[in-house]
């Protein structure tokens, strides 16, 4: 047993009276003056949120579109808490990313349908305009772009890991950010594609390109397959431009996408991940 | 008062087993992290322990091969709403590592390759609550999922058993790891849903 040689110093007394110091250290990142910025919050309330409207993104996919009165403002690439709860109190919760720019109290997410899932059939075909579930965050201080920042932004998403993703491309637009984004965005046909109209037309300083993994359309250039190395020099920057990259989507795509970007000499602590996946729906 | 969901009728975790609040059951597993995987080799790993007085108990890899090892089965709740049951690992408990460490600390604040970092109460460490885990249901732990070692300290969400695990710092106060800094909750008990700063 190892020897605890307490002298006369309460534990419990210890506890509440933690320090709190400024960036963490060893974490290899910026996060420090945003960590202080989250901290001030106040505890994250559970907020009713009304579903105002819905669109189909695909065929397995929809954005909600939530009106959350005392919504505190988040930041492009977190995410909200949803929790639904039975007749007989039976309650559970998923995390969905935010889909849209900060708006007020409007709020979008787009749903993935998983197949046999708890939570998402609901949402996508029970739920009525009008009716109401219970929503809290922001969530996550890790994985966010502010508008204010100036260097290049390399986006790598799979499948609906676009999502957060698209915050970000939209709060730029939105809040006129001047950083020059590059969207790589993998799916696996073109039926899976979301926001096709709003990235088609497209906007200044954004450059969006496919990537095809199973089913490309006809005059698409790119040889149908996953993400390689020479796509992100392609589509991507120059590690020398010390871009901030932001890979979200399932595993082995995150996994993949990661490992290319240190293998062409990006700064790890540049790399931000979020795993985006349909596990347990 | 929780706004019932008119015609959400929800499933139940299997007749035997609990689930913590806001939890749901999975089968696979999950993998999240901040940032790039490190790939860290069997010869490069090391793990250091370090007390308030800055003393070092260093372990290579060969070292903690040597040290006694057990086998728990346990369930893994993670903050993202999955919860794993019945778990298979290999490990050193920390109590091992801890024998002959003479510290008062009464918080540790843990080290992984690659950056991350999560603190926890140094009661929560000890008397057989946490391990040095290296192999996962028989085989040599992945990779994408901590390997070659992860802290593993299940009574708490999953956050706090860091992957890629290098070190454990012994402090006398409480310093906010990773998560921890970004709105997370500083001890995370999933029973008590102790997800967020303020839970």
């Amino acid at each position: 047993m190892h020897r605890k040689a307490k002298e006369g110093a309460d534990a419990e007394r210890r506890r509440l009276t933690t320090t709190r110091r400024g960036a963490a250290p060893g974490t290899t990142s910026p996060a420090g003056s945003e960590s202080q910025v989250l901290r001030a919050r106040a505890p994250l309330r559970w907020l009713v949120a009304e579903l105002v409207d819905r669109r189909a993104e695909s065929r397995t996919a929809q954005t909600l579109v939530f009106d959350v009165p005392g919504w505190p403002e988040h930041l492009a690439g977190q995410h909200v808490d949803v929790r639904l709860t039975a007749e007989d109190g039976y309650s559970t919760q998923r995390s969905y990313s935010v889909a849209s720019a900060p708006d007020g109290d409007r709020v979008e997410l787009t749903i993935q349908r998983v197949e046999d899932g708890e939570v998402s059939p609901y949402l996508m075909d029970v739920l009525e305009r009008g009716e109401q579930v219970e929503l809290r965050g922001p969530i996550g201080g890790w994985f966010v772009w502010r508008p204010e920042r100036a260097e290049p932004v390399l986006l790598v998403g799979g499948g609906s890991g676009v999502v957060p993703l698209m915050s970000m491309v939209r709060t730029r637009g939105a809040l006129g950010g001047s950083a020059p984004f590059r969207l790589l965005y993998s799916v696996r046909e073109p039926d899976d594609q979301l926001y096709v109209p709003e990235l088609l037309r497209g906007e200044p300083g954004l450059d969006t390109e496919y990537l095809y993994t199973r089913a490309a359309p006809p005059e698409h250039p790119r040889p149908v397959g996953r993400l390689r190395a020479e796509d992100l020099v392609r589509g991507g920057w120059p590690a020398d431009q010390r871009p901030i990259c932001y890979v979200c989507g399932p595993t082995g795509f995150v996994e993949n996408a990661a490992t290319l970007l240190t293998g062409l000499g990006h700064d790890p602590g540049r790399i931000r991940t979020e795993r985006f996946g349909p596990s347990g729906g | 008062m929780a706004i019932i969901s008119r015609g959400f009728h929800g499933r139940r975790p299997d007749p035997g087993r609990k689930l913590p609040p806001g939890q749901y059951e999975v089968h696979d597993f999950p993998v999240l992290s901040a940032g790039p995987t490190p790939h860290v080799t069997h010869d490069e790993w090391e793990f250091t322990l370090t007390t308030e007085t800055g003393a070092r108990h260093t372990w290579d890899w060969a070292q903690l091969m040597a040290m006694p090892a057990e086998t728990p089965t346990v369930d893994l709740h993670c903050v993202t709403k999955w919860s794993k049951f019945g778990t298979h690992w290999e490990g050193v408990s920390l109590d091992s590592l801890m024998e002959d460490v003479e510290t008062a600390a009464d918080f540790a604040l843990v080290h992984s390759y690659g950056g991350y970092s999560t603190n926890l109460p140094l009661e929560d460490l000890l008397d057989g609550k946490a391990w040095i885990a290296h192999r996962y249901d028989g085989e040599e732990l992945a990779p994408e999922h901590g390997g070659p070692a992860r802290l593993l300290v299940p009574h708490l969400y999953l956050w706090k058993s860091a992957k890629w695990v290098r070190g454990i710092e012994l402090l006398l106060d409480d310093e906010p790891g990773f998560w921890e800094g970004l709105g997370y909750h500083s001890y995370g008990d999933p029973w008590r849903e102790q997800r967020y700063q303020g839970d």
